[in-house]
């Protein structure tokens, strides 16, 4: 793709102003960092951080029966999510593979959706044409979605927030409708970097304006992409087309928690019996964190070796900078997969040395 | 002494026949956050276009190749042990081997410091 045919953020000045170095990534041109990812991976962790994520497709689904006719796509229990809660959870395809991931919300109008970038126009696709009539699924494109994300990100926002209800009535995967200085928000406590922190989805229009209050404010420094991969992979949280495709699945992925113990029973969602199988059988891989001794990092595609014989491979893979060394996830055999598990990943004809740890890398902080 | 650029963002320091070489400022600041750095051990041959060095950031990898041909007389150990320092000393400190030149006509064609700033500001 040509740098003509990508797609512009509705901040896409106002981060080339402020220095953002921009990349292109999900067929949008895209700020990969400001002064330094390391710099802004530490400052997200020790203050508060501001992303740009209106790249991600925000989806509205409404009408008669679109509780009924969304599980028959997702494998979520929707009768325990109230209004203004969040759950995460995984578009499958008939054999279980993961189509995408995604955050599913109850408004009091119908359910919210926030899907990848990279994979909303095809979710869009693959929903409609399942969808039953009478059930409509809108793409929000004229929103934004900023993530405001750090041990800071609550203080800071409830100077400009006022709603219903205090902003501390929101708990980690509760939302609600703000007003962010005039501008109408729908308000979540989540995010993708393992610290507390909300998301913030408002009209594109007020989105320089609603960037610009954020960051006048002294903890708050806009980050980009790649503090946004560092922080997700220090907290575990596994990256679309990269951790996970079509070809995993959610047992091996270990996100079966995401499936609803009514919906393992009573299956009626895509992929129901292999999952049901793998849940049984357990399956031949997982995924699993590995920590790695040195400097070098691994990335996705290096294979994790026990002794000679190839057991795994990295799927992502990077420096910490909270931790000082290299990690990474992996899918290995499900033999070597048990944390303590010491393995080896070959980097450029070298043998790193690697142990399986439990995910996240790095203890989530989120406020429940 | 004289200072050479490459196209590739490497500079090479010449003094007689021994020649320093590193990456430009420009490079460092395009890799971002250098965590990881191996730099040819005393003795190494290297081919002029020959991979000579490691480089990690916390972007990508990315190799050093031999802007001249010659023999490794010395690697900076310094910037294994701190690879920060390529970072914050990129044409100074932070330099990356030193060689005996085996061809010195290949530093013909090379460009000075003004036509290689001049380069690098073209490539963004």
């Amino acid at each position: 793709m040509s740098d003509e045919d990508l797609q512009l953020l509705p901040l896409d000045a106002w981060h080339r102003a402020r220095g953002g170095r921009m990349v292109p990534f999900a067929g949008y041109a895209m700020p990969v960092q400001f002064e330094g990812i390391v710099a802004e991976h530490e400052w997200t962790r020790s203050r508060a951080a501001l992303f740009d994520v209106s790249h991600m497709g925000q989806l509205f689904v409404s009408g008669e029966g679109a509780e009924a006719a969304l599980e028959a796509l997702l494998p979520i229990d929707l009768a325990t999510l109230e209004h203004g809660a969040l759950r995460y959870s995984l578009l499958l395809d008939d054999n279980g593979g993961i189509i995408d991931d995604l955050i599913v919300s109850r408004w009091r109008q119908g359910f919210y959706l926030v899907v990848n970038g990279a994979t909303k126009r095809g979710d869009v696709d693959w929903m409609r044409e399942r969808l039953p009539g009478g059930v409509t699924l809108e793409l929000l494109e004229d929103r934004a979605l900023l993530a405001l994300q750090g041990p800071a990100a609550f203080a800071v926002l409830e100077r400009h927030a006022t709603g219903q209800w205090p902003l501390s009535a929101l708990t980690f995967m509760r939302g609600g409708r703000f007003e962010i200085a005039g501008t109408a928000a729908w308000v979540s406590r989540t995010g993708y970097t393992g610290e507390d922190g909300f998301e913030l989805s408002f009209a594109a229009t007020d989105a320089e304006r609603v960037a610009d209050l954020l960051c006048a404010e002294p903890e708050v420094k806009p980050a980009g992409l790649g503090a946004r991969d560092s922080l997700r992979l220090e907290a575990g949280l596994p990256l679309y087309g990269h951790d996970l495709s079509r070809e995993t699945d959610p047992v091996t992925a270990g996100l079966a928690w995401s499936i609803a113990s009514r919906r393992r029973e009573q299956g009626g969602f895509p992929g129901h019996a292999r999952i049901a199988a793998l849940l049984a059988e357990g399956p031949a891989r997982r995924r699993v964190g590995l920590s790695i001794d040195g400097r070098l990092p691994a990335r996705e595609g290096a294979p994790v070796l026990n002794g000679e014989a190839e057991v795994g491979r990295v799927t992502s893979g990077g420096f910490s900078p909270t931790l000082g060394h290299p990690i990474a996830m992996a899918y290995v055999d499900s033999a070597h997969a048990r944390p303590g598990t010491l393995l080896a990943i070959e980097v450029r004809g070298r043998m790193l040395e690697a142990r399986v740890v439990p995910l996240p890398f790095v203890p989530h902080r989120y406020h429940r | 002494m004289t200072r050479f650029f490459t196209e590739e963002h490497e500079w090479i320091e010449v003094d007689g026949d021994s020649a320093t070489i590193g990456i430009t400022d420009h490079a460092q600041s395009q890799l971002g956050d250098i965590v990881f750095v191996e730099v040819p051990k005393p003795g190494t041959v290297l081919r002029k276009g020959q991979e000579a060095a490691v480089v990690e950031s916390v972007k990508a990898a990315s190799d050093v190749y031999a802007p001249v041909s010659g023999t490794v007389t010395e690697g900076n150990t310094a910037i294994e042990d701190n690879p920060a320092l390529v970072n914050s000393a990129a044409e100074g400190e932070g330099w990356f081997f030193r060689l005996t030149l085996s061809d010195p006509t290949e530093l013909d064609g090379l460009m000075d410091e003004p036509a290689y700033r001049d380069f690098a500001a073209s490539q963004g």
